[in-house]
């Protein structure tokens, strides 16, 4: 079972007046955090078209996140912002590129195999920043100006406001789950799920599987990097720990604990996970063991992820409404419907 | 000769010491049923594999409606008019019956890999699906999920699916295999029928199928062709009764 649509719907539309209205009451603060979740959300959503969608757990994903930061600290002049105009193109060209390149030769194994494939390509990416003097090894780099938004000498967006930062963050979250949804609506998302369901079929119903999982992969991670370019522009400093492959890791757990099956699932995991550490963070000590246990406690009740709450408020308790072990061989199977 | 649908020469396929395929040559003409026999371990299933590229062969070459497909993947091949059925089911389980003839059609139109619009609602994508499972005879389950079919109906799936590509070539892997009778007769019919305007290369255990439905023969043995010709042809051959059929069978 799952929820009424209607009710999802003025759910999320309330959520959205929610999201659009809290910078008239929110204090700074929060405004930070939301933007820096709302960016994680873009990058979680993103992945699960990989993991949920195409059945390729990648542990590469961080890595696509983080370059296209160093991009944009690389592309700015010392003494101004870089125009957004041509160094968020830079970045995200760069980001396709490279996922390219790394989707190219992964994609030639399978399971166990791409997750080590994976690893290593974010591994070599990690090292790349952390031991050469591009961009100040493992020291990190700093970007003292924003990227600047100006058409005609008129600056269109201030992102060093915090509020209009926020609302940016907000707008590329939306334009990524409009981006997401209508792929895995579209004939493109179908071909992709049948790929990950029966590679054998796919591939002998004449589906170029490879074409097809490489595309996503890049698409995937072009949307990590706007995400990436952004949280580079919000902290003003990127360094080798922002694509590592914990960060992947993180990403890998807030899809699992949103739930693999749908578009949103993710973007509720980010919110919830990064929620989670703020709240420990400022109470507790060892506040990471306590959020391992907190975690491992959500993955073990709710197996199809926090999705899986509302289909159990709305469970007439017969139907039988979990999965579980369900992996990402088998989430996300409703969409073909 | 124009009506050549499917052309193999000179297929070898090694794995390590074991010659699995041996030098065979094979032809399939258009409206004809083409069938391999042999017995178990004679090589069919690797001839098979190799015809739709999801074996490379170390000498041959195949040819599709006079192309050379030898070094083409199995998804290249099924874009130009291949279409295959396994020995084992092989569909997508989770999904309606209808959708997995969907996306069959869907793998052949020009807009198979679309970024945008409703994978669902392509009124000549669905057309083309709904006139497959009705060519098939399973239209009145497109809603049953497909892991509910029974046996028989999966396997007639397996067949609509292949037919929803349009395909101009089609090979048969064992479409028999686990059928009860009155579920064999059914997809003997439905075999017979699909060779109008196709060619069909056919590899089946049961013979009274076989000699029903095949137009022409090939009898494999140890990874050689040992006869081809037509099933009369065949019968009478000497080498294939003492090798294969045996001298009561017939």
């Amino acid at each position: 079972m799952t929820p009424p649509r209607a009710l999802t719907r003025s759910l999320l539309a309330a959520l959205l007046m929610a999201a659009l209205l809290l910078p008239m009451i929110a204090p700074t603060y929060y405004l930070q955090f939301f933007a820096k979740a709302m960016l994680l959300a873009i990058v979680a959503a993103s992945l699960n078209l990989v993991v949920g969608f195409g059945g390729m757990v990648s542990l590469c994903h961080g890595a696509f996140f983080g370059l296209a930061g160093y991009v944009l600290a690389l592309a700015s002049p010392s003494s101004s912002g870089a125009s957004l105009w041509t160094s968020l193109p830079l970045a995200l060209l760069v980001v396709a590129i490279a996922a390219a390149l790394v989707g190219a030769l992964a994609l030639r194994t399978r399971g166990i195999y791409f997750i080590m494939a994976t690893l290593a390509f974010g591994e070599m990416f990690f090292y790349f920043f952390h031991d050469t003097r591009v961009a100040n090894g493992s020291d990190g780099i700093y970007i003292y100006f924003e990227p600047e938004i100006v058409i005609a000498g008129w600056r269109l967006v201030d992102l060093g406001n915090k509020t209009s930062f926020y609302y940016v963050a907000l707008a590329s979250l939306l334009l990524a789950i409009i981006v997401i949804s209508t792929l895995v609506r579209s004939p493109f998302g179908a071909a992709l799920m049948a790929a990950r369901d029966n590679e054998q079929r796919a591939r002998s119903l004449g589906f170029p599987v490879f074409r097809i999982r490489l595309t996503a992969f890049v698409l995937a991670a072009v949307l990590a990097g706007i995400a990436g370019y952004f949280s580079a522009s919000q902290f003003g400093f990127v360094a080798p720990q922002t694509l590592g492959w914990h960060v992947s890791a993180t990403l890998l757990i807030m899809v699992v604990l949103g739930g693999m099956k749908s578009v949103l699932g993710p973007v509720f995991g980010a919110f919830v996970l990064l929620g989670l550490e703020e709240i420990l963070k400022s109470n507790i000590e060892h506040w990471k063991l306590i959020e391992g246990v907190i975690v491992i406690a959500l993955v073990f009740m709710l197996p199809g992820g926090l999705q899986h709450l509302a289909q159990l408020a709305f469970s007439d308790r017969r139907a039988p409404a979990g999965q579980p072990g369900s992996g990402a061989s088998r989430a996300g199977r409703q969409h073909h419907g | 000769m124009a009506d050549i649908v499917l052309s193999a020469r000179h297929l070898t396929k090694r794995f390590g010491g074991l010659v699995a395929v041996s030098d065979v040559s094979i032809d399939v003409h258009r409206d004809e049923i083409h069938a391999v026999i042999g017995p178990n371990g004679a090589g069919k299933s690797t001839l098979v594999n190799l015809l739709s590229g999801e074996i490379t062969p170390g000498e041959g070459s195949v040819h599709l409606a006079g192309k050379d497909m030898t070094a083409r993947s199995p998804d290249q091949r099924a874009r130009a008019g291949l279409g295959r059925s396994y020995q084992k089911t092989t569909i997508f389980p989770d999904v309606s019956v209808f959708a997995n003839a969907r996306l069959a059609a869907q793998a052949r139109s020009p807009k198979a890999l679309r970024f945008f619009g409703d994978a669902g609602r392509d009124p000549v994508i669905n057309a083309q699906a709904a006139a497959a499972l009705s060519e098939a005879g399973i239209a009145a389950h497109a809603d049953t999920p497909a892991r509910h079919l029974s046996h028989g109906g999966q396997r007639q799936l397996e067949i609509a699916m292949v037919l929803a590509t349009t395909p101009s070539i089609l090979l048969l892997d064992e479409p028999l295999a686990g059928m009860g009778p009155a579920e064999a007769q059914d997809m003997i019919a439905l075999v017979s029928r699909l060779r109008n305007g196709r060619g069909i290369l056919l590899v089946e255990h049961d013979m009274d199928a076989v000699f029903a439905l095949a137009d022409r023969l090939t009898v494999m043995a140890d990874g050689h062709v040992i006869a081809t010709g037509t099933p009369a042809q065949v019968r009478a051959d000497p080498a294939v009764r003492v090798a294969y059929l045996g001298e009561d069978c017939l």
